[in-house]
């Protein structure tokens, strides 16, 4: 195995000069919590101590698909022992719900179930496990109702539930038919579970005059605390939500902690005891939305050399019961039908299905990938018909610099370096050599194929929902010239508290070691988004800046009158701020007006606060120029575009069906990196996960729509030994953000799981190469052994008996 | 007889009494010992979040064995040395090299599974000098982080050899210091643990009985055939963390002296290796190994090794699932079972202890005191595979597993046992392929009769690991890689170093 190693970026020109202060932006940083993570002293909220009287409280799930509730018998929940209460619909002091946006997700279904794990009740009890013992007891009687459990009955039932949504560009029907060439496919792939690590927690401690605190593993606290708050039938001034760090969220905990924290916060008010509830891993992905499976039925005309001159898409996604985050999910979809290609005429059509199974949410791509599945599968279908290179296809589409640049929704790409990446990446994987070598290979190994793929991402930076494009910071300075910050993002793991850190850091030129980073509250900083869409940085990093360039201003305007310099004469460097002669650096403080003179920091804070200067500041950000319209699904919905390429090669067996990466190499664009090692954990972690999406990692429901893998004996991310064995991940030195993003970086969260569709275009190729490449393989995702075999199994029947009327 | 639960956390002596003895180690240390640095991400034995290590003396030194302590019960502990991600530590607050290099490799994100990779590598750390990279996988395999994609992760076991050595007051040295000096302490303190009683609770909620001699255990399971018979609690740890069964016996085979060797035995017949009933699945497959090398992808495929560590081979052979791992390769090579009612023994080929699904030839208070494989057969010409086949490499349970052993003579097959799991209730031989390959060259048109044979053989059932159809195209497809195979042409597998590196 040849590991890659973090990258230092070099300092960027324009900050050479400077003595860098530690932990300064562009550093390789450790996470700001990395020696607690080693030590096991970093506290998840199911780690805190427990206050004196909490009881613990376990879900009491439904076990029909879709039911009417006959009758329901709680006396044996009840009546177990360590039971102190039970909640259910009919407890909820306010608002049933926890919609996030649309008001149909019941906390506590009532009369209709909806899918097989709803919730039904709540028990409260003295310990966890009498909790989750008395749970199981409940008797329910069902009246089973038609249950819709997939894309496909509930298309052809007509059920949705959002209404469908178009986008269009050109005269697609037109530009098919004139088309020298013109094929059709459908493919599919399915959902995914979160799997972070922690499982859904909430904490809840009901607090003096009808208030709660609630702890909850959120990645959007103030959308929890307003479930909270309507649940309780309470204001938001009466609920705060607090969340350290999770173990993990990748958009899990985007909209669904709201019903944990709810759960909690009702049995914590109706008992005046603390209430914890902690999700056992089974119950959580039973209750828990998962990402979205599509449909995506397409139709593309091109020409001889591979190009694209129309394009048609069907996407159908499984939403589940609710509406949840599908609408803005199913959007992204459609906005990266594109990915890196200028389709000329296209159509988009959307279906936003409604099955009795449970409601899917976020998950890292937040439709992208989905989006992306789609482009790249009609992309490679083209290639292989006309027999040429996917890759020569692929480049022959992109996006033009300056012509053939506008997306289907009219946003103008203007920051294009996709053919450059492609460029940089084909050289140095050596990808065409080593694509000829593996066909020679494979020509004289009947049973191991080997498959190759090198795939682009663009990915579009920003909420599509456009008022969420906004962020909050507090930062105090104290006489001892350190620093406390608070911002509205939350951290998962993605090294967010220690980006914005480093922000701060760097503007005020003071060592991180200064800088402390505090929980996410609701009562810090108010209203903040969900940390999500990748933007966690490049908001949060924004309005932070600005609380500390406010800072950094008042301390300037006290120096320069104070000493009586100019504004620009007083310059902070590296721990100290240099008064008069700027850059001087070692004269001393002599309090005397004119003198060119040096301060620590801690000092300059101590003076300022005894000159009676505010040491504490709210900063605040909102994307520029971004503006789009819901209603024409066009506009400009993304402040910039990131991009990345990766390059896999594939084993797989043609006997079993299993396979293997045996070599990834990716060049990904993340700008000028705020932190060049977190951000390559961000591009390899994401990678894994997305490729765990399209190989291993399988969602099953048996026939009365119950999931069945729901732990992780039956549910399989990828293991330790999945890492491709050789493993090349390298940031784009050249990256820099076009627009005026936090020093020039890019948004790196969710932008790399997309790059996993090298894999499974490679395993495609493996696949294409067990029927000796003459027939298009039918693979949908995940590319499980069984799918492989079946896959390969079924190319090779095509490849020797053609079906009737198939057409050139 | 004694009540007290008595093991060393960071080598001082802790006592616990009046807990439930299905306790689990992760619920004490979260629950009663203010512990939290060990996480729990499943409770059932997949993720590692929980992993802690153990210490005992065996052969005079200190064994290590990284465990998971969600579906592990607190009394199985006893007498043994508990450390945890807060004890590695030096007392001057210097990080062990396992998180030295975790932290400088950036090897941990939202950091919920680092604890337990940290034991992991800490448990590496402590058993083999300078591991080569499948070792490092292998130790590594029990463990699941959702962020990081690994490669760091890789990064810091490699690395954390090259650190200076930990200068902490309770930690003895890794065994392949070779230090007994240095271990001396530990193994008294130990020592001193064992007063020679076994350990008994008596709780509301459940007995527990840990006899300290295989006479005591058969007579005591015997008197108590209701018990349930608890080796590693691999098994049987979910059924509590799962299914929240109450148990109201456990009779536990871990204290017992003569359970946990791996002997040998002879009979007429030969020599056989006797696996005791306490023997780990880690050292049952150490000497497996020794006999039959090709069982490799086995080993390093079963589970992971935490849980090989706790889990034992008689407890697999004994529990007897359709899908268990270790029966389809024993049949093959021929092993026995060794079946013990009070004093009367009998043995029996393991493949006539599997009566029916989840039905076994065993009489109540009777249960299995050792399973004893054949030495590896002297004559040239033989011939043993054991397949796995799943959706993930690592820690995943078989959708069809299979063990072949052959002898070739002159070409034709003289004998044939072929094995599967996941092809029936029970783990069992295919007779059909078995007589289609008997008497006949092993060659394209003799496999495609047993090929044929086969679908006789089985009528497999289709679940969220395979459907049926599957799980009979692969069986077939594994006797044409067996045939493919032996002719040596061209590469035959992704999961085999040999060809892996052919491969790039
Ligand atoms: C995460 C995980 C991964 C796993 N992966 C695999 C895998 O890859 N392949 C595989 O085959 N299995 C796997 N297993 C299953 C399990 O590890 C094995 O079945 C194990 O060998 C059981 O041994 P044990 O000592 O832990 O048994 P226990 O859990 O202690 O007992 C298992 C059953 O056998 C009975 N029993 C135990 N010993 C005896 C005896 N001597 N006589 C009579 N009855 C006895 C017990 O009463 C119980 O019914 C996995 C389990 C987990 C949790
Ligand atoms: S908690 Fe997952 S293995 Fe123990
Ligand atoms: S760091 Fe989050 S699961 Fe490993």
């Amino acid at each position: 195995m040849q590991p890659s190693e973090a990258v230092d970026l070099a300092i960027p020109a324009d900050r050479a000069a400077v003595p860098a202060v530690q932990g300064a932006v562009g550093s390789g940083l450790a996470h700001e919590s990395a020696v607690l993570h080693v030590t096991g002293g970093a506290a998840y909220i199911d780690d805190q101590p427990e206050l004196r009287g909490t009881l613990h409280a376990a879900i009491g799930l439904a076990s029909a698909a879709h039911a009417r509730i006959r009758r329901i018998d709680l006396a044996a929940v009840r009546a177990a022992p360590g039971v102190v209460a039970v909640l259910d619909a009919a407890s909820v002091p306010g608002l049933n719900d926890f919609g996030p946006v649309v008001h149909d997700d019941p906390i506590f279904a009532s009369d209709e179930v909806q899918f097989h794990g709803q919730a039904l009740f709540a028990v409260l009890a003295e310990d966890m496990r009498a909790a989750r013992h008395a749970a199981r007891l409940a008797e329910v009687d069902y009246e089973a109702l038609p249950a819709l459990l997939d894309v496909d009955q509930a298309l052809a039932a007509g059920s949705r539930v959002l209404p469908d949504a178009q986008l269009r560009r050109g005269e697609p029907e037109a530009a098919l038919a004139a088309a020298p060439h013109r094929l059709a496919g459908s493919v599919r792939h399915g959902g995914q579970d979160h799997f972070y690590l922690e499982t859904h927690i909430a904490y809840a401690i009901p607090q003096e005059d009808g208030t709660t605190r609630v702890h909850s593993s959120s990645q959007h606290p103030g959308e929890v605390q307003l479930q909270v708050a309507h649940a309780l039938g309470v204001d938001a001034k009466d609920v705060v939500v607090e969340c350290r760090r999770m173990g993990g969220g990748f958009g899990g905990k985007e909209s669904q902690p709201g019903q944990i924290a709810a759960i909690a916060a009702i049995g914590a008010r109706l008992t005046g005891r603390p209430v914890k509830l902690r999700l056992d891993r089974d119950d959580d992905m039973v209750l828990t939305g998962k990402r979205h499976d599509f449909r995506i039925d397409w139709e593309a005309g091109f020409d001889d050399d591979g190009r694209l001159l129309a394009v048609r898409f069907m996407q159908a996604t499984r939403a589940g019961y609710s509406a949840d985050l599908t609408g803005a999910i199913a959007d992204r979809a459609m906005f990266h039908a594109d990915n890196a290609y200028y389709l000329e005429h296209v159509d988009i059509l959307s279906h936003r299905c409604k099955t009795h199974t449970v409601s899917n949410t976020a998950f890292r791509g937040f439709g992208g990938p989905q989006g992306l599945f789609g482009i790249e599968e009609v992309i490679d279908a083209v290639a292989r018909h006309l027999d040429l290179d996917p890759l020569a296809v692929r480049k022959r589409n992109y996006y033009g610099l300056g012509e053939r640049d506008l997306t289907p929704y009219g946003q103008k790409v203007e920051d294009n370096v996709i053919a450059e990446l492609t460029a940089e990446l084909e050289a140095d994987c050596d990808y065409a050599a080593r694509r000829a070598a593996l066909r020679a290979w494979n020509a004289a190994s009947p049973v191991i194929k080997r498959g190759i793929a090198l795939t682009p991402v663009k990915f579009g930076i920003s909420f599509t929902a456009t008022h969420l494009n906004q962020a909050g910071a507090l930062l105090h300075v104290y006489t001892d010239g350190t620093v406390l910050l608070n911002h509205g993002g939350t951290e998962m793991g993605q090294g967010l508290f220690t980006k914005v850190a480093q922000v701060v850091a760097e503007e005020l030129q003071i060592d991180v070691s200064h800088i402390r980073v505090t929980a996410s509250d609701t009562s810090k900083v108010p209203n903040a988004s969900a940390t999500a869409a990748s933007s966690g940085a490049d908001l949060n990093g924004k309005a932070a800046q600005q609380a500390a360039r406010k800072i950094k201003a008042r301390l300037t305007e006290f120096a320069a009158a104070r000493y009586g310099v100019r504004e620009d004469q007083v310059v902070f460097r590296a721990n100290r701020v240099h008064i008069g002669n700027a850059g001087n650096g070692n004269g001393t403080a002599t309090g005397k007006p004119g003198a060119p003179l040096s301060l620590s920091f801690a000092e300059l804070a101590k003076q300022a606060w005894m000159g009676r200067i505010s040491l504490s500041a709210t900063g605040y950000y909102r994307t520029p120029k971004i503006a789009y319209d819901r209603e024409t699904l066009s506009g400009r919905p993304f402040y910039y575009y990131a991009y990345g390429v990766a390059c896999s090669e594939v084993a797989i067996d043609t006997l079993t069906g299993e396979s293997r990466v045996l070599r990834t190499d990716i060049l990904h664009d993340v700008g000028r990196s705020l932190n060049p090692a977190i951000d390559l954990g961000q591009v390899e972690g994401g990678f894994i996960q997305g490729m765990g999406w399209l190989t291993s990692e399988e969602l099953c429901w048996s026939a009365d729509g119950r999931l069945t893998t729901h732990a992780p004996s039956t549910y399989k991310i990828p293991a330790v030994s999945d890492v491709p064995e050789i493993f090349n991940v390298r940031l784009w030195e050249r990256g820099f953000n076009a627009e005026d993003s936090i020093f020039r970086s890019k948004a790196v969260g969710e932008p790399p799981f997309m790059l996993a569709l090298s894999v499974w275009h490679a395993i495609k190729d493996a696949v294409a190469a067990a029927a000796d490449y003459r027939v298009t393989p039918q693979l949908n995702a995940p590319a499980t052994p069984e799918e492989i075999l079946r896959s390969l199994t079924e190319a090779r029947q095509r490849d020797v008996e053609p079906p009737a009327g198939a057409t050139a | 007889m004694s009540q007290t639960i008595r093991f060393l956390l960071d080598g001082r002596e802790v006592q616990v009494t009046g807990l439930p003895p299905t306790t689990t180690l992760l619920d004490w240390l979260r629950e009663h010992a203010g512990r939290s640095g060990t996480k729990e991400g499943c409770a059932e034995g997949d993720c590692g979040a929980c992993t802690v290590v153990l210490a005992d003396a065996h052969e005079g030194r200190l064994r290590w064995q990284a465990i998971n302590a969600c579906i592990r019960f607190l009394p199985t502990v006893h007498g043994k040395a508990l450390f945890t991600v807060e004890s590695l530590r030096a007392a001057d607050g210097a990080l062990h090299p396992a998180q030295r290099a975790m932290v400088d490799c950036h090897g941990s994100q939202c950091g919920f599974c680092t604890p337990g990779f940290v034991m992991s590598l800490f448990g590496l750390y402590q058993t083999q000098a300078q591991p080569d990279d499948s070792a490092l996988a292998d130790a590594l395999s029990g463990n699941l982080c959702r962020c990081t994609g690994y490669r760091p992760i890789l990064a810091a076991g490699r690395q954390m050899y090259a650190l200076p050595a930990p200068q902490s007051t309770h930690l003895p040295p890794p065994a392949w210091r070779d230090d007994p000096a240095a271990e001396a302490d530990l193994l008294a303190r130990l020592a001193a643990l064992d007063d020679g009683a076994a350990l008994r609770i008596d709780h509301p909620a459940g007995h527990y009985l840990a006899p300290r001699s295989a006479a005591d255990f058969a007579r005591q399971y015997a008197e108590a055939p209701h018990a349930t018979i608890l080796a590693g609690g691999t098994d049987v740890g979910l059924w509590v963390t799962k299914q929240l069964k109450p148990l109201p016996l456990l009779l536990h085979t871990g204290a017992v002296r003569e359970f946990a060797h791996v002997g040998e035995y002879q009979d007429a017949r030969g020599t056989w290796l006797e696996i005791g009933a306490a023997v780990s699945l880690e050292a049952a497959f150490a000497a497996l190994l020794r006999e039959y090398p090709e069982a490799t992808e086995l080993y390093r495929r079963f589970a992971s090794r935490p849980i090989r560590n706790s889990g034992t081979l008689c407890g697999n052979v004994a529990n007897g699932s359709p899908i268990g791992d270790s029966m389809p390769a024993l049949i093959a090579v021929g092993a026995e079972v060794v079946l013990r009612r009070g004093e009367q023994l009998r043995s029996l080929p393991l493949e006539a202890l599997y009566l029916d699904y989840r039905k076994k030839d065993l009489a109540a208070g009777e249960f299995v005191q050792a399973v004893r494989i054949p030495r590896r057969p002297a004559q040239p010409g033989f011939v043993f595979r054991a397949w796995k086949i799943a959706k993930r490499h690592d820690q995943d349970i078989s959708a069809v597993f299979a063990g072949f052993a052959l002898r070739l003579e002159d070409g034709i097959v003289a004998d044939a046992r072929l094995a599967y799991g996941g092809m029936a209730g029970i783990p069992r031989r295919a007779a059909g392929a078995e007589a289609a390959l008997r008497g006949r060259a092993l060659d394209a048109a003799t496999v495609a009769g047993a090929r044929a044979a086969l679908a006789n053989d089985f009528q497999p059932l289709s679940d969220m690991r395979a459907t049926a159809g599957y799980r009979l195209q692969v069986a077939q497809n594994l006797l044409t890689r067996l045939q493919l195979e032996l002719q040596g042409q061209f590469p035959t597998r992704i999961h085999d170093e040999e060809s892996r590196r052919a491969a790039v």
